[in-house]
């Protein structure tokens, strides 16, 4: 007799760790061709996976086999004209098709000399923030002590006096006493009902015996009625509340671009695809992200998205109107116990000369004790200027600051590896 | 022909129907005498069967990266719509497991079942490889300990250091299976006696006059220069794990894993036209049998010969689907002419086949599936019928030749030797470079050497010979050589050294001559 099992609903991925030994041995290849793909595409189209191919003899398991030469013997099926002793001509290329012996003279298999295949958009944006890590991350988590709340989770059959959940108790006892006294109700009434219907007949024609019987079982029944307790300690119930993990892994990005006249499309674009690599990154690692945009040219104003991005202004600058801004909207909404906050921050450079050693101080004092991260690029191909000056005096101080020029929009991927480049390696 | 009670009408299928389809065909393959083991049909999602094929078909395996590469390539064609699934897998394990796809038609779900778990699982019980070499009763005990084993070794030596040592061990899988059966170890008793015997015999021998003639010089020295291991052995992974020097223990056992499961798998890789002609010819059998009995309906067999058609096609070596000779169309072909032979012997059969024309078919067919491999059921059972049928010649690829040269076709010359050739064909040990342990310097570098005996004068490929060198030697830790001898010549020797690697080939007597002084 055969048993027939349904495995349908077992796991279906099995191959999942040997797939991902594959993706490990070869990530030199597949880092290659991320690396490549993130410079080629847009960086808002990230979403996807990525088709990556690998030299097919790179990943071939090798065995000894023969190859062409020496004398061979194949027996074919399908004759139609050859009788024995017939000289064919050797077949160009195909001749030594294939190497063990098979009897495979068909190279159509062949040529193919590249192992393509597709990792999911999780294992692109993987291989893609691979060695990066935002500092101080680790040094958030581990120092920070993971504050926790009680959040009500139902309602449980134990637990302690204090949180005894009174209506769902009284509900419980209630419906006990009702069940458990149903049928002496039931029975008690019936009597009740008997006695009535005696009690109103005429006195002579009562049954003495009948009556008094069924007032001792009338008094009987109240009696087993009112022993059924009033609240047991099996209608407890109590209220349950669980310890949740509050997440202190919320971030909150402040984006500070320059919108002056100096500023055009085309930086600020490059301070976008900045910005969403930046957004990206801290996506994966916090649960919850919030995005401050600011936007400042002589003065600074809190906007939406598509505003910091798209609207025109024209004006001088003065970048410390944003600085100013964004300290106090910290102060004000985002508590640093509570809050990881980075800041990035895009501008061509100019600004008025006497509001940089402003903007230093600003910086120096308020913003960076309270910031995980703070980093600055220059979409400039020119020379730098005053604020640059200054903000160097800055990173030469203060670790967790960092500074970068772009050009073109070809840099700003070996940028953000560069500011984000693993401390460790930067150490050594 | 009795009444028609179909099992069922409809190409849905269910549980219960699968249970009586599975009654049905136990019923009529226990009437042909199918000794099988007990059956476990599991139904599996596409998925599913996905994973299967890419751990070699087994329900639990080790992980190795190159089970996901055939994953992600088998799922990328899965995908891409160029590759159908198989049917079904059925593994070699009692109880005998058998994958069924839950897509299938309900006729299709009973022709694999007819296919595997009759078909499969009764070659599984008899052929005396299988018999031999694999124990089914334990080998998915023996995954699962392959399995943790590995595991644990990933987890206390990390995954790359096993991966390494897994590597290198799959490189020499094929040269890991023993192809004879090793002798017991005797008994200390037995070793005993046998010593006492030889003590006796030699005493017996002893001539005190031979002993004072001097022997001449240069065979002294050759008589002193021992090899080691004595006899050349064809069991790389074997020797290996037995007298690599430096190898931990648990490297040890990895190897012997691999040894392990590629012996598993050497039957299989011998029978698979017997295996594939035996299952096919008992799925063409029993289904017929069914219908014959009323219990199948016009439908299904149209479907069922639809496919079993499509399975056991021979495409002609110049079409554009020809890969090979297909070993279903092959095998299915001999098995019915096998009992073609018994049932209607024409005068060329008796004279071909004179001890089976006319013998019982269902024993004879039983004779020949216990009792060979593709290599010998081929040698033996091939008709002069079936090579007409198949139109079979055999080419010659001389490299000494400027053309090639049809060596014999389907007449009556032909036949034996095509045959003969068709048979080699299947021969594992002609079509894989016959490569042995030779010599290894234990009295000084420790070195290996391997000779490879060429076979009508095929050379190696060197670039994996290269890249497998190269894996022997990072178990064996030492430098390792292979010769590639022809009549007694080295005709090319590799070197895989620690400084690198080196192929040398050209004079090959002065290459002689400089190995034997060395």
């Amino acid at each position: 007799m055969s048993y027939v099992v349904d495995r349908r609903l077992n796991g279906k991925n099995k191959s999942t760790v040997n797939r991902q030994r594959f993706l490990r041995r070869y990530r030199k290849h597949i880092k290659k061709a991320v690396d490549e793909a993130v410079t080629k595409r847009s960086i808002t189209d990230l979403d996807s996976g990525e088709s990556i191919s690998i030299p097919r003899r790179d990943i071939s398991e090798p065995h000894f086999h023969h190859t062409k030469g020496g004398k061979r013997e194949i027996v074919h099926p399908g004759n139609k004209e050859f009788v024995t002793g017939d000289k064919v001509p050797r077949p160009q290329g195909g001749g030594g098709g294939s190497g063990s012996g098979s009897g495979d003279p068909s190279d159509s298999g062949e040529g193919i000399d590249e192992f393509v295949f597709q990792i999911s958009q999780d294992e692109f944006l993987d291989f893609l923030f691979e060695d990066l890590e935002l500092p101080n991350l680790v040094k958030r988590q581990l120092q920070g002590v993971e504050s926790f709340k009680y959040t009500r989770a139902g309602v449980i059959n134990d637990g302690n006096p204090s949180k005894i959940n009174i209506v769902r108790s009284m509900r419980q006892a209630t419906s006990r006493r009702i069940a458990l006294t149903a049928s002496a109700r039931r029975r008690l009434r019936q009597a009740e009902d008997d006695l009535k219907a005696m009690q109103a007949q005429d006195p002579i024609l009562r049954d003495k015996r009948r009556e008094e019987e069924l007032e001792l079982e009338i008094t009987k029944l109240r009696r087993r009625i009112s022993k059924i307790p009033f609240i047991d300690t099996i209608d407890l119930r109590y209220n349950l509340h669980i310890k949740q993990p509050k997440p202190t892994s919320k971030a909150v990005m402040f984006c500070l671009m320059d919108v002056s006249g100096s500023m055009n499309q085309a930086m600020k674009d490059m301070a976008k695809r900045f910005f969403i690599l930046l957004y990206m990154f801290l996506k994966r690692n916090y649960e919850r992200i919030e995005v401050v945009f600011i936007r400042h040219h002589t003065s600074a104003k809190e906007v939406d998205e598509e505003e910091f991005f798209y609207s025109r202004e024209t004006g001088g600058t003065i970048v410390s109107s944003a600085l100013k801004l964004m300290r106090e909207i910290v102060i004000d909404r985002y508590p640093v116990d509570e809050w990881n906050i980075y800041g990035a921050q895009a501008s061509d450079g100019d600004n008025w000369n006497d509001d940089s050693p402003t903007c230093r101080e600003i910086l120096m004092k308020d913003i960076l004790p309270r910031v995980q991260y703070y980093s600055y690029i220059e979409i400039n191909p020119r020379r730098h200027q005053a604020l640059w000056r200054e903000y160097e005096s800055i990173e030469a101080v203060v670790p967790h600051f960092s500074m970068q020029q772009i050009s073109d929009p070809g840099d700003i991927y070996p940028v953000f590896r560069e500011l984000f480049q693993r401390r460790t390696a930067k150490a050594s | 022909m009795s009444e028609r009670r179909p099992i069922s009408t409809g190409s849905d299928w269910t549980f219960e129907l699968i249970q009586d389809y599975d009654r049905e065909l136990a019923r009529v393959a226990k009437s042909y005498g199918l000794d099988t083991y007990p059956n476990q049909i599991e139904i599996i999602s596409a998925e599913q069967m996905l994973d299967a094929y890419s751990s070699v078909g087994m329900p639990v395996g080790y992980n190795h990266w190159s089970y996901g590469k055939h994953f992600v390539s088998n799922e990328q064609h899965y995908r891409r719509g160029q590759m159908g699934l198989a049917y079904e897998i059925v593994i070699n394990s009692n109880p005998c497991i058998a994958y069924l796809m839950e897509e299938n038609t309900m006729m299709m779900q009973a022709l694999v079942i007819a296919h595997a778990c009759y078909g499969h699982n009764s070659f599984f019980k008899g052929n005396y490889l299988f018999r031999t070499w694999t124990d089914a009763t334990s080998i998915i005990d023996y995954l699962v300990f392959a399995k943790n084993y590995i595991m644990k070794c990933e987890e206390r030596y990390g995954v790359d250091e096993v991966e390494k040592v897994l590597d290198s061990c799959h490189a020499l899988m094929n040269y890991g299976v023993d192809r004879y059966k090793r002798p017991y170890p005797i008994s200390a008793e037995e070793e005993r006696q046998r010593q006492k015997e030889r003590e006796e015999y030699l005493q017996k021998q002893v001539n005190e006059l031979w002993r004072t003639i001097p022997k001449p010089l240069g065979k002294l020295e050759k008589e002193t220069k021992i090899r080691y291991p004595e006899e050349p052995q064809e069991n790389l992974l074997y020797f290996i794990e037995k007298n690599a020097p430096l190898l931990e223990p648990w490297q040890r056992e990895v190897v012997r894993i691999v040894r392990k499961i590629a012996q598993y798998f050497y039957p299989q890789r011998q029978t698979q036209v017997m295996n594939e002609g035996w299952a096919t010819f008992w799925h063409y059998t029993l289904l017929n049998t069914l219908y014959d009995e009323g219990k199948l309906t016009d439908g299904f067999m149209l479907e069922f010969l639809q496919s079993h058609s499509a399975v056991i096609y021979q495409p002609p070596f110049n079409s554009r689907f020809y890969s090979g000779i297909n070993p279903y169309a092959l095998g299915f072909n001999m098995m019915q002419d096998i009992r073609r032979i018994c049932e209607k012997p024409t005068d060329e059969d008796k004279k071909w086949f004179p001890d089976i024309a006319g013998s019982n078919w269902n024993e004879t067919l039983h004779f020949a599936m216990q009792n060979f491999k593709d290599e010998s059921f081929i040698q033996q059972f091939l008709s002069p019928r079936l090579i007409r049928e198949f139109k079979l010649f055999a080419i010659q690829d001389d490299d000494a030749k400027r053309e090639l040269e049809i060596t014999a076709i389907h007449d009556d010359p032909g036949y034996r030797y095509i045959r003969e050739r068709l048979s080699q064909q299947y021969n594992l040990s002609m079509n894989e470079p016959n490569i042995q342990v030779y010599n290894v310097n234990i009295r000084g570098d420790r070195s290996l050497t391997l000779r490879h005996v060429r076979h009508n004068r095929r050379p190696l490929e060197h670039e994996s010979a290269e890249e497998v060198l190269k894996h022997l030697r990072a178990l064996w830790k030492f430098d390792v050589h292979l010769e590639s001898m022809q009549d007694d010549k080295v005709m090319e020797s590799f070197h895989c050294r620690d400084s690198g690697f080196e192929v040398r080939s050209g004079d090959v007597d002065k290459e002689l001559a400089l190995l034997h002084n060395a």
